[in-house]
């Protein structure tokens, strides 16, 4: 669904130390261009992968001669990255293996104009710049970016908030999940070891708008209601795209000034709060684990004990969990953590410890198996097998110890990123990227990159903005969203929330597109469009699956009277549950082809046939009696309107007949 | 110069695509650095700048915080790009964002004490960190010389003197590719530095001198040169004329994604090429790229057979009218189907065979014909003293009987004319129609399927090899690979 048709029902205005912490929202909507944003290649929707390349990224230094740190944390990981691209939706380009073309301007003029509505000051000369990114999401290694402008403003419930900066992007190409994907790869060669990412194609290149922020320090609801103001903006464009993934929002926060977290991707608006919410939470309580650290004494530079090899004792254990680690080219490594006993277990709030901490961290590198002695034992890890590794590990009844289990190949890495980890717990926060869940909860995925990931994209002239420029696409600032709703509702006609419910949601051009090719009246479009798919989705169906031209269609038979009003929800049903492969044989398997005006005078004439003691007795007012006959042979075949019509034409006639 | 730009160290392959002004990308930063430097004391269109610059008292590479008229901006001065207009500035921002600033609008500029260059270099992240680089030479691992040649695959920028001064230590190497250390123990080498368009005849003369000293050395299981891609057929056809029954293998390598990108392709090829030098069993010279847009497969080509056939794409470069010589796939090397075809010596350690011949006579033109070429161009080449014309006919080997009454003169006055086919594959053949048999006449002499560049190479080196009655007969005898006896279907 659209972003910003979630209720915001979910906001906690009681949430803890809400005055406390600082959050800083950049806001990522893709652009609705003809173009990608450095090459000619269109737009396209989920197209079908006809060709396949791997490449191996490598870190680079930025022109300062620095690594970035995330960087170089990817490239411990480093996995060989497959990208799948088709000819519909990709070029050279997308691959690196050519260089790219000049900046779509239709892009660069639509974010001029929202800098301009947003009263930034914009930036005399253009310069595009690579930002490293070596998780495969990129092809290059980077991701191109332009800061266009700074320093702006936009008001929400009378509070002014800055814009910090504006910046045009390519879009990143999307992570596959394979089994699902599978399907729309041809000429796969299954060749693949089980560490190589997927990444398609198409989105590679789609040009984003990122919207950053001043931070703000109020109520989840009210950085939820600035987020939502900012979509309802960009939309007010009218080139912006819609639906699930087209607008992302990242989100900085911070708690009393400490390291600031970068939360990336959240889809859904209802999911801002909640984020808002976990954070602050996991932030107060990594700050309370630094405090119990403290109280205990224990010292930063001289907690670290022996870091030994126990593959050869974890061997003989009997844990299914273990067995299963140990099967492949995998050992397992303890690390011994002096006078921490408890502390890997100590729960300021519930879900929030230090060993779930470091279990995200190993987690980050594929590795699951980590165990620590506050937890055991468990995992069929048992108490002798604790007591042994005690004595291995000459660890007494104050000292914790963990154990890391996994390929050899990266226990060295994940073993020194966990004491890194633990070391930075002394001082509470860390800085890093995390990625959300839906319920909010985050997790860690790398260290925050810096500012030594950007480097000048040598292949792009710079692009000067004049002044004649500006004040031409100040022409074009979008209207405020009030305005652009109140033009709807004039419009169409249709009332007020209708008009907000479209235009929020991702079909709005559709319907346009619907209300101009049909006489279909628009009130009922939008009520089909939103709340239909609003109920279809709370029964668990996936609207995403339905294209807009199968959607279409079926508006179109409607406006044919091929099909009843009745039986939009039918078919739309049946094509969520696949009963058809297209909108067309669903509405023949309905059975509603062939019902033509004749036929169905002929049912409502022989339903008055058949009734005629009744409407004798009754006279007009058998009409609901006669009225049900009629729909049991007809519904959801044909318009209930339709028949009632005709039915009181009939029935009126035969009253007036005898 | 600032010192704020620490000393740092570039690992590069040379390589000049990704780019609009014929100047290589990589190393662009301390290149446009370089150039600024040079124009602010030449060129006459930045005097803006340099005179805002001294105004100000402020210099590249300075923290600053500048005032225009409706805004303040903090951030380091940035070289600017030659090719860009001279009404801007570039501050690099704290976000690591560049932007230009219009000269105009400027109002003041002073230093800021807040030390940028501090924030921007976090000297805890280092790539290199517990990575143990070689010092000492591992008796089980293969010697390779690696010869740089273009760009630099390596430099060491001082910005304080505003130099590029290659230096490349096997430590650097071994520190930014870190498998090569578990394929050989190389031994990298500065020979030149130019870009691969500055290439001339003269610097495959050195580069032979330098391989054949090496290879003289004994001390070398093989040897790799690093090579700007543009002209790296050209070399490497000359190598393979220039070093005949080499004991070992000779390797040229290139990238044509520069090395500083995430994806360059320079490492996967340099790995390859190492790995090849390293483990075949034939000695030649060879050019190793990559065999598909993947950073999987290398493809080894013969010298003289392979070309380069696409701007920018990775595996640009392809053997002509046969397959690959090897792919090298991991740390394996697979001969591809048609390597029997190919005349190649198995490595060896004797030297007797090994003929060294250097010399190439870049007096020869390389002539293309098209409809509406103007014969007179012959005539030209004549009188400016030309010793052989290499023509590209059309076809089997064709060119507009116009042009023959200048070509009986250039031959009338000793000049050697040869005829290869802009065609790229297959074989010229003069003899199927009357201007091919009128052309053999003259005494035009048909270079079969040795491509076009191949053959102007090959030239060269006969000319300055040989006197001028071995010429013709040399032109036509396989001598490394550059004609093959069959063309496969396939
Ligand atoms: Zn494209």
């Amino acid at each position: 669904m659209g972003f910003c048709s979630i209720v915001i029902a979910l906001v906690n205005n009681d949430a803890p130390n809400q005055n406390k912490h600082k959050v800083g929202l950049e806001i990522h909507q893709q652009l609705d261009s003809n173009n990608k944003l450095f090459c000619n290649c269109k737009i396209v929707d989920s197209p079908e992968y006809d060709f396949t390349f791997k490449r191996i990224l490598h870190p680079t230094q930025s022109e300062m001669g620095s690594y970035d740190q995330a960087a170089v944390f990817e490239s411990k990981k480093i996995k060989t990255v497959k990208y799948l691209s088709s000819k519909n939706s990709n070029c050279l380009i997308e691959s690196d293996e050519e260089p790219p073309e000049m900046v779509n301007t239709e892009a660069l003029d639509l974010v001029l104009t929202i800098s301009l509505a947003l009263h930034c000051t914009i930036e005399d000369e253009l310069h595009v710049m690579r930002k490293i990114v070596i998780d495969g999401s990129n092809t290059t290694g980077f991701q191109r970016t332009i800061l266009v402008a700074r320093n702006g403003y936009l008001d929400v419930d009378g509070v002014r908030v800055g814009i910090q900066s504006i910046c045009l992007e390519e879009d990143a190409a999307r992570i596959i999940n394979e089994q699902k994907d599978a399907a729309r790869i041809i000429n796969e060669q299954k060749d693949d070891t089980v560490d190589t990412k997927i990444f398609a194609l198409d989105r590679l290149g789609i040009p984003l708008i990122e919207i950053a922020l001043d931070p703000i320090s109020n109520t989840p609801m009210f950085v939820t209601n600035v987020a939502q103001t900012i979509g309802r903006l960009l939309r007010a464009t009218k080139k912006v795209t819609r639906g699930l993934g087209s607008i992302r929002q990242d989100v900085n926060i911070s708690t009393n000034g400490g390291a600031v977290v970068e939360v990336k991707g959240v889809q859904q608006l209802s999911q801002l709060a909640l984020v808002i919410e976990y954070e602050t939470k996991r932030q107060d309580g990594l700050n309370q684990i630094a405090q119990e650290l403290h109280n205990r004494k224990i010292h930063e530079s001289a907690f670290i004990g022996n870091i030994i090899d126990v593959t050869d004792f974890m061997q003989q254990s009997n844990s299914k969990i273990v067995k299963k680690i140990l099967s492949g080219d995998s050992r397992f490594m303890a690390l011994v953590l002096r006078e921490f006993h408890g502390m890997l277990s100590f729960e300021p709030y519930q879900g929030i410890r230090l060993g779930k901490e470091l279990g995200e961290v190993a987690k980050s590198y594929g590795i699951g198996g980590i165990f620590h002695s506050d937890e055991l034992p468990n995992y069929g890890i048992t108490g002798e097998d604790v007591k042994s590794l005690a004595s291995i590990l000459k660890v007494d009844k104050n000292d914790a110890f963990v154990l890391v289990g996994g390929p050899s190949v990266l226990l060295n890495s994940v073993i020194s990123e966990l004491t890194n980890r633990i070391k930075k717990a002394f001082s509470g926060v860390v800085a890093e990227t995390r990625s959300v869940r839906l319920d909010g909860v985050t997790v860690f995925s790398r260290p925050r990159p810096g500012s030594s990931r950007m480097y000048p994209e040598t292949d792009i002239p710079y692009i000067s903005i004049n002044e004649n420029r500006l004040k031409e696409l100040s022409k074009h600032i979008p209207l405020p969203w009030n305005e652009v709703i109140d033009q709807l509702c004039k419009k169409y006609p249709i009332n007020r929330t209708l008009a907000e419910n479209i235009f929020d949601s991702q079909y709005f051009s559709l319907f346009e597109k619907i209300a101009r090719h049909t006489s279909i009246n628009p009130s009922f479009i939008i009520s089909k469009l939103t709340e239909d798919f609003v109920r279809l989705e709370r029964q668990g169906y996936d609207c995403s699956i339905l294209t807009q031209n199968d959607l279409f269609y079926l508006f179109e038979q409607l406006d044919k009277s091929r099909i009843s009003k009745e039986s939009i929800p039918i078919i739309l049903e049946k094509l969520l549950r696949n009963e058809g492969s297209s909108v067309n044989e669903i509405i023949g398997t309905l059975g509603s082809e062939g019902f033509t005006e004749d036929d169905i005078d002929g049912i409502i004439k022989k339903v008055i046939e058949e009734n005629h003691k009744i409407i004798s007795q009754k006279g007009m007012d058998s009409i609901g009696l006669l009225m049900g006959r009629c729909m049991s042979i007809l519904r959801g075949k044909v318009d209930g309107e339709k028949i009632n019509k005709q039915l009181v034409t009939r029935l009126t006639e035969h009253l007036n007949k005898s | 110069m600032n010192t704020c730009y620490h000393k740092t160290n570039f690992t590069k392959i040379a390589s000049r695509d990704f780019i609009k002004d014929n100047k290589s990308t990589h190393n662009l930063l301390i290149y446009t650095l370089y150039k600024v430097i040079e124009i602010l004391s030449n060129d006459e269109n930045h005097t803006k700048l340099k005179e805002l610059f001294s105004r100000f008292n402020v210099n590249l590479g300075d923290s600053v915080i500048i005032e225009t008229d409706n805004a303040k901006h903090e951030g380091i001065l940035i070289p600017r790009y030659e090719y860009a207009d001279v009404n801007h500035l570039v501050l690099k921002l704290k976000n690591g964002y560049n932007i230009g600033i219009n000269l105009g609008k400027i109002k003041n500029i002073k230093k800021s004490l807040d030390k940028l260059d501090q924030i921007i270099i976090d000297p805890n992240v280092n790539f290199t960190e517990g990575d143990k680089s070689r010092d000492y030479a591992d008796s089980q691992l293969s010697n390779l010389s690696l010869l740089s040649t273009g760009g630099t695959i390596s430099s060491k920028i001082d910005y304080r003197t505003g130099g590029v001064m290659p230096a490349l230590t096997a430590k650097e190497l071994n520190d930014s590719i870190p498998e090569l250390k578990k394929i050989a123990n190389i031994d990298p080498e500065v020979v030149l530095s130019e870009y691969s368009e500055n290439i001339r005849p003269e610097h495959w003369t050195l580069m032979t001198k330098r391989i054949a000293d090496n290879v003289l050395s004994g001390k070398y299981d093989g040897i790799i040169i690093s090579h700007g891609t543009d002209t790296m057929h050209y070399t490497a056809a000359a190598l393979s004329f220039a070093l005949q029954n080499l004991p070992i293998p000779v390797v040229l390598v290139g990238a044509q994604r520069s090395s500083d990108r995430p994806s360059s392709d320079a490492s996967t090829n340099l790995i390859g090429a190492c790995t090849f030098a390293s483990k075949s069993k034939f000695a030649g010279v060879f050019v190793a790229m990559h065999h598909t847009l993947s950073d999987e497969v290398i493809a080894c080509h013969v010298g003289t057979r392979v070309r380069k056939n696409h701007t920018s794409r990775r595996d640009a470069f392809h053997s002509i009218d046969i397959s690959p010589f090897a792919l090298v796939r991991k740390d394996q090397i697979e001969l591809c189907e048609q390597f029997t075809d190919l005349k190649f010596n198995e490595r060896c350690t004797n030297l007797e065979n090994f003929i060294v011949r250097s010399n190439f006579d870049d007096k020869v033109m390389l002539l293309k014909f098209y409809p509406g070429f103007d014969c007179n161009i012959i005539d030209y080449c004549v009188q400016k003293g030309s010793r052989a014309i290499v023509l590209e006919g059309t076809g089997l080997g064709h060119i507009n009987k116009e042009c023959f009454e200048q070509i009986q003169t250039a031959v009338k006055n000793g000049i050697f004319v040869f005829m290869t086919s802009q065609c790229i594959w297959g074989k010229t053949s003069l003899t199927v129609y009357d201007t091919g048999r009128d052309l053999l006449e003259i005494g035009v002499i048909p270079l079969s399927n040795t491509t076009s560049e191949t053959a102007l190479v090959k030239v060269m080196w006969c000319l300055g090899n040989f006197e001028d009655k071995e010429v013709a007969k040399i032109m036509t005898s396989n001598i490394a690979n550059e004609f093959t006896n069959r063309i496969i279907t396939a």
